[in-house]
């Protein structure tokens, strides 16, 4: 995450306190895993706001079925189901799937 | 979990769901959305 967006999500999540929830659109394993991180434990790379700031933000994906059930289909449908036909899906649920079981990343609920 | 009435950064990328997609997903779920960042990997 570039360094201006790390420090946009620290001033939102200071501001807003714990009730804050990430939702991702990453396009694969890799970045969600990493964009997880980053809100989570902090990023990973040691060089932005967020280095060294555990944020502990629950992480969703916007593929993940939790979430797509409460968009209307049909917003759904204009929006991200043409993503998420030429994407992965699956392993990019796997990343995420990873993230939280290295860095507890929170799921929902 | 639930949506609604949640605060959401939607995190969206350039190659894969911008930020305002993720972001009028999370606004018609019913939650609040706080922040719309779209990053761009090169």
């Amino acid at each position: 995450m570039g360094l201006e967006d790390q420090a946009a999500v620290k001033r939102v999540a200071d501001e807003h306190g714990s009730g804050v929830v990430v939702l991702l659109g990453t396009p694969d394993a890799e970045s969600t895993q990493t964009l997880a991180q980053t809100v989570v434990t902090g990023d990973p790379s040691y060089a932005g706001p967020l280095a060294g700031v555990p944020l502990g933000l629950p992480v969703l994906h916007v593929f993940e079925a939790e979430v797509k059930d409460q968009v209307p289909v049909e917003v759904y449908e204009a929006q991200v189901a043409l993503m998420e036909m030429s994407l992965d899906r699956d392993a990019i649920l796997a990343g995420l799937g990873m993230a939280r079981r290295l860095d507890g990343v929170a799921e929902g609920g | 979990m639930e949506l609604r009435g949640k605060k959401v950064i939607a995190l969206g990328e350039r190659d894969g769901i911008p930020g305002p997609a993720v972001a009028e997903c999370a606004r018609r779920a019913g939650a609040e959305v706080v922040l719309t960042l779209t990053a761009c990997y090169v």
